[in-house]
């Protein structure tokens, strides 16, 4: 869920002794802490170093080398990925227990040439670049130019898309108005629903074959369509059985060879669990980790679709397996988190695959965002959380990994015992988990249209989009720059920093005789934008209709198979695509400056104030901190400035939602994140009207911009609550707490009750940065942009900007001893 | 009236008529929102001026005076002359230091806070009614009946705004809306007793045991003091005592002991203890008044001393705790 963005704030993968690990590890016992094998297990996926393998590249270029033209594009792809199965090279490392690697071992990452070919260079630069590197051997890159470069050239998905864009488009990018992306990987946001855990490959092949039995070539005039879909979807289910088999033959093959008696046993359990899934459905705890880990590596095989893939309410389809084999005495709890710990560092072995062109350049994150929701609803509207939600709690706690994300699901019927669990370990300060209002999700869901069932079935996957779980393919398209939307209409259509046309002719701003007139003009930018982005979006979504289809993935999305369809033909029961929108605070907090300055109190005329934005504020530095200090600024529960995010955001709705994709009565909503492509956003702006110099950072997501919030966290939580969330897709909301705010557990109480608060005004997501050392120290160098950190000591509190060096020197001390 | 204090006893102010008061409005300095560590649940804070004591290490200092205060920190000064050109009484001047404001000619009327691009000129003060506070109040309603949280009076010293203070608990008590009042403990009792009657719960502050040393440490005796905490007390109110704790003014084990004695003995249900650990953060906020302040002896009690402190508490049936 990640664009060609560097990131400011990476979050750290520590090793586990630099951590305490916690808690003392057992000798001979699993819990509490990482007992030994997990803490192994664990250690080796954080130190390795992500790699580049080939070998899926050149098994797709001989396999198309030799079969293009023979079969038709579903059935192509379908024998493409069991071919790509059946010869993979296998991966079972020491003391696994959940097995399966995508590449050849741990954090190996495949190309997928068929989308986006890199080139030689692109590897070079991989290999070199500052952060998030990616290491290719010389010996497989000049494979690389041999074997796959020459085949893909000018055939790449990537290249049919960028060979048809309209100039608009091409201008309106390239500026820097929107991301797309869908031209870098195929479009994903997955998470599954329970069905994986009632039926098997086998059992789903058999629904398949029924429906080819059926057809109706006389009458139906896509039964040829559908056919080959069916066929497809068919060949992807042995695929998948064939790649676990495998495993299990590799299982048995060890177990002869090993002479540990303990490790014997475990090769052997590892077969046999392989054998029966994903054939069948699973029986156990054990098997249905695997069962859920085998669809998964098939997914992200087949294709790479933004943000991996997600099993969705993991802890509500663990908890009859755990409930069931507890009672009967064949699993421990302390069994069971050991196995969750070994799937938790399979997906941390999975990182992101890497960009091609000149994104490439720029660093990433080897986040693939696969968000594993715990607690939440049930289908049937009852509380989800179960004392598997409390043990995938003390998993995330312990193991601290980048990967996988994770996040809790609060409805008002969730028990204040969860929320304070889940607070506990939000206060680590490792950013997660974020947390989620279920409630406010399932009405947004309702009102995209789904059945209340399949509504509080679904949830939140990547970072904070909304979707019905296992049922839907809810694609993100791209983000949308609102704040240079702004730019560009203050600047009649031109990008300031480029020169170059990037909108439409909307009038001298200076000419404007109103607040009014000036609002008009941006809002025809921006639906001029969104409208050149829908345009190319669903274009590329017939690309990948065409060219790119996903039979494995429609297996497991519900209706793929009845109707007949790929997943991306509208072959889910729900289509939705997002735009998402960044920047709110940002372009809120320039419309209040411009409002208040130039049209309300004239105290400023246009003209220099946007002569002072375009000197990026040199010179007039007396301006620019009027501006600061003395603007409404989103964030402070202040109408005047919240007004104006209400408008714009009620405007952005007005623009996309409801537009129809081309999908089966699909349709284009909205959400407010940003993830971190507001650092990438900010870098192509110049200085913006409130105060913000160029190339910094916009705001991110709904979060007011950074440091314009300076009345605490209960003031935000109003601001933002004034947007009608249900509305949306998802908004997101960081907040920044200083660890002196989370000291007690009494303290820790309270955070539950802003965000009850939050989420009884109608609040989406919120999750908590807790502020460390560092942060503090990158405040003292950018004042500006920490005015909202608040220092909270008993009988006292004031702002971190408003102390001296040295007092900030002692709250930075503090804050060392404090964190926890 | 700040320097009166400083001059010696100032318990005679108890019977000062504070003119920045009445039933409709009152002098307040801050609100703070989210207040965690100011009574029970998520709370907002509104901070009244003015304060009858002088304490040494006051973390609030520019809650002592009751009257507008200008606030300057020259590290935020960009030197734009704005303030120097718009006052009316031409009290400012830009010298090598910063802003200087000659307190002869100021009449501590804003507008230099007002023009200032950077806010490194502020007043500290500003008369607020009843009905704006209740408005402040109200926008945090949400997050009180999700916490059981409330509103804290705190200042200086809110019963010095007696009349203004109990038209605003009356105002907060009629919305349903729990109230704290965080108090020195030094009014006269019926205006202590007056309030008691309209507020939930009470942050009583009891510095030091010995009325001498209390005097060389606040300026005014505790006598006044111990006396309204014995007769809140009796009345049922709920109480936390709130004690400042300061290396080599109050942590020595005869205070503590006698302290702990103190609250032990007080009627009612047994009071909860918030020890709040000396520290200098508030160094920033004397510069701004354009004052000195000298730390002296004071220091925060070593972490063990703190854990010792509490035993002390505890071996009274005392729970004791820091912050809070």
């Amino acid at each position: 869920m990640f664009e060609q963005i560097k990131i400011s704030n990476p979050v750290p993968e520590r090793p586990a002794v630099a951590e305490g690990n916690f808690y003392k590890p057992l000798e001979d016992k699993i819990g509490p802490g990482m007992n030994p094998r997990i803490q192994r297990l664990r250690k080796l996926s954080v130190d390795t170093e992500p790699t580049i393998s080939i070998e899926r590249a050149l098994h797709e270029t001989a396999f198309y080398k030799e079969n293009y033209g023979k079969y038709s594009i579903p059935v192509l792809r379908a024998m493409n990925f069991f071919d790509h199965c059946e010869k993979k090279t296998l991966y079972l490392g020491d003391g696994e227990l959940i097995v399966g690697e995508r590449g050849p071992k741990p954090k190996a990452v495949p190309t997928f040439p068929e989308l986006t070919c890199h080139s030689v260079e692109d590897f070079h630069v991989l290999n070199t670049r500052d952060m998030q590197r990616y290491t290719t051997t010389q010996e497989d890159i000049d494979t690389y130019e041999r074997e796959v470069i020459p085949y893909w050239q000018g055939k790449t998905q990537r290249e049919r898309i960028f060979n048809h864009v309209p100039e608009e488009w091409k201008r309106a990018y390239e500026a820097g108005l929107f991301t797309e992306f869908m031209e870098q990987r195929a479009p994903g946001h997955t998470a599954l629903d329970g069905k994986i855990y009632q039926k098997g490959m086998l059992d789903l092949k058999r629904e398949i074959e029924e429906n080819i039995a059926k057809l109706d070539y006389l009458n139906d005039p896509e039964a040829t369509d559908k056919a080959e879909q069916w066929k497809a979807m068919a060949i992807s289910c042995d695929a998948a059985i064939v790649f676990a088999e495998r495993h299990a033959d590799l299982a048995e093959e060890m177990a002869m060879k090993e002479s540990n008696s303990q490790r014997k046993a475990e090769l052997l359990k590892i077969a046999e669990v392989c054998r029966w899934v994903p054939a069948h459905a699973p029986r156990t705890f054990w098997e249905a980790i695997q069962m859920y880990w085998f669809v998964h590596l098939g997914t992200i095989t087949e294709l790479n679709g933004w943000d991996a893939m997600n099993p969705g309410h993991f802890d509500q389809h663990l908890q009859p397996f755990y409930e069931k084999e507890l009672a009967s005495g064949t699993l421990t709890r302390e069994e069971a988190k050991e196995l969750l710990s070994c799937f938790w560092i399979k997906v941390n072995n999975h990182p992101a695959p890497p960009k091609v062109g000149i994104t490439a350049r720029e660093s990433g994150t080897y986040n693939d965002f696969t968000n594993i929701n715990i607690g939440g609803l049930r289908p049937d509207g009852s509380d989800g959380t179960s004392e598997v939600s409390y043990l995938i709690l003390n998993v995330i706690e312990e193991l601290h990994v980048l990967q996988p994300g994770n996040s809790v699901h609060i409805s008002a019927k969730t028990p204040d015992r969860f929320l304070h669990a889940a607070a506990h370990v939000i206060r680590q300060g490792h950013g997660y988990p974020s947390v989620f209002n279920a409630d406010v999700y399932v009405m947004e869901m309702i009102r995209q249209g789904k059945s209340l069932q399949d509504a509080r079935e679904g949830g939140c996957s990547g970072c904070i989009e909304v979707g019905a779980f296992g049922k839907e393919a809810y694609l993100l398209t791209g983000y949308l720059n609102v704040p240079k939307i702004l730019e560009i209409t203050l600047n009649n259509g031109i990008d300031p920093v480029t020169g170059k046309v990037a909108g439409i002719e909307t009038g001298d701003p200076r000419e404007f005789k109103s607040y009014d007139e000036l609002y008009d003009a941006f809002l025809k930018q921006l639906n001029f934008v969104i409208d050149q982005k829908i345009r190319v979006s669903n274009y590329i979504d017939r690309m990948f209709a065409k060219y790119a289809p996903a039979p494995f993935l429609s297996v497991v999305i519900e209706d793929c198979i009845s109707k007949g369809r790929d997943y991306y033909d509208g072959g889910p029961r729900y289509n939705t695509s997002y735009i998402q929108c960044c920047g709110l605070g940002t372009v809120t907090d320039s419309l209040s400056a411009l409002k208040k300055h130039v049209f309300t109190e004239g105290r400023v005329t246009m003209d220099r104030l946007l002569g002072a934005v375009a000197k990026n504020f040199e010179g007039e530095e007396f301006l620019r901190q009027t501006i600061m200090n003395k603007t409404p600024f989103f964030g402070n529960d202040n109408d005047a400035a919240d007004d104006i995010a209400v408008g714009v955001y009620n405007d952005l709705l007005a623009a996309i939602d409801g537009k129809p994709n081309i999908k089966d009565g699909g349709k284009y909503h909205l959400n407010m994140l940003s993830t971190t492509c507001h650092v990438y956003f900010g870098k192509v702006m110049g200085a913006t009207p409130n105060g913000r110099l160029a190339g910094k950072s916009i705001s991110d997501g709904t979060s007011p911009s950074h440091g314009a919030d300076t009345h605490g966290p209960s003031a935000v939580v109003k601001s933002l609550t004034k947007l009608d969330h249900i509305k949306s897709g998802g908004t997101l909301l960081n907040q920044r707490f200083l660890p002196s705010l989370l000291k007690r557990d009494e303290d820790i109480k309270k955070l539950g009750h802003l965000i009850r608060s939050y989420f009884t005004l109608g609040g989406h997501h919120i999750q908590f940065n807790i502020v460390d050392t560092a942060t503090l120290l990158a405040a003292q160098q950018c004042p500006d942009d920490y005015k909202d950190l608040l220092v909270r000591m008993a009988g006292y509190s004031d702002y971190f900007n408003d102390m001296n060096a040295d007092l900030q020197q002692e709250v930075i001390e503090r804050t060392q001893n404090e964190a926890f | 009236m700040t320097d009166l204090v400083r001059t010696g006893n100032a318990s005679h102010l108890i019977h000062f008529k504070f003119k920045n008061q009445n039933m409709n409005s009152g002098l307040i300095f801050d609100v703070k929102r989210y207040a965690i560590n100011d009574g029970p649940g998520i709370r907002v804070t509104i901070f009244l001026k003015g304060c009858y004591l002088d304490c040494a290490w006051c973390h609030n200092p520019e809650s002592i005076s009751p009257k507008v205060q200008k606030l300057y920190s020259a590290d935020k000064c960009i030197g734009c002359n704005t303030c120097v050109e718009a006052c009316p009484e031409n009290a400012c001047e830009l010298t090598p230091k910063g802003i200087v404001t000659d307190p002869a000619l100021c009449k501590l009327c804003g507008i230099c806070a007002d023009v200032c691009p950077t806010k490194a000129t502020e007043m500290s003060g500003r008369i607020a009614t009843v009905e704006e506070i209740v408005a402040i109040v109200e926008k945090e309603r949400i997050f009180f009946d999700q916490s059981g949280g409330g509103v804290t009076f705190s200042g200086g010293e809110p019963l010095m705004h007696s009349e203004f203070l109990i038209s605003l608990l009356d105002a907060c008590g009629e919305r349903g809306i729990h109230r704290t009042v965080d108090t020195t403990g030094f009014a006269k009792t019926e205006i202590l007793l007056d309030v008691a009657r309209r507020t939930d719960h009470f942050l009583y502050d009891l510095k030091m045991m010995d009325s001498e040393r209390h005097k060389r440490w606040t300026n005014i005796g505790n006598e006044r003091i111990l006396e309204n905490l014995k007769v809140l007390a009796a009345t049922g109110a709920s109480i936390n005592i709130r004690i400042p704790l300061i290396k080599g003014v109050n942590d020595d084990d005869e205070n503590i002991e006698a302290t702990a004695q103190f609250v032990a003995s007080l009627a009612g249900e047994k009071k909860r203890v918030n020890l709040l650990p000396y520290h200098n953060i508030m160094l920033k906020k004397y510069e701004k008044l354009g004052e000195h302040f000298d730390p002296g002896i004071m220091a925060e009690p070593e972490k063990s001393r703190q854990k010792a402190i509490i035993s002390m508490f505890a071996a009274h049936g005392v729970e004791a705790m820091v912050g809070g």
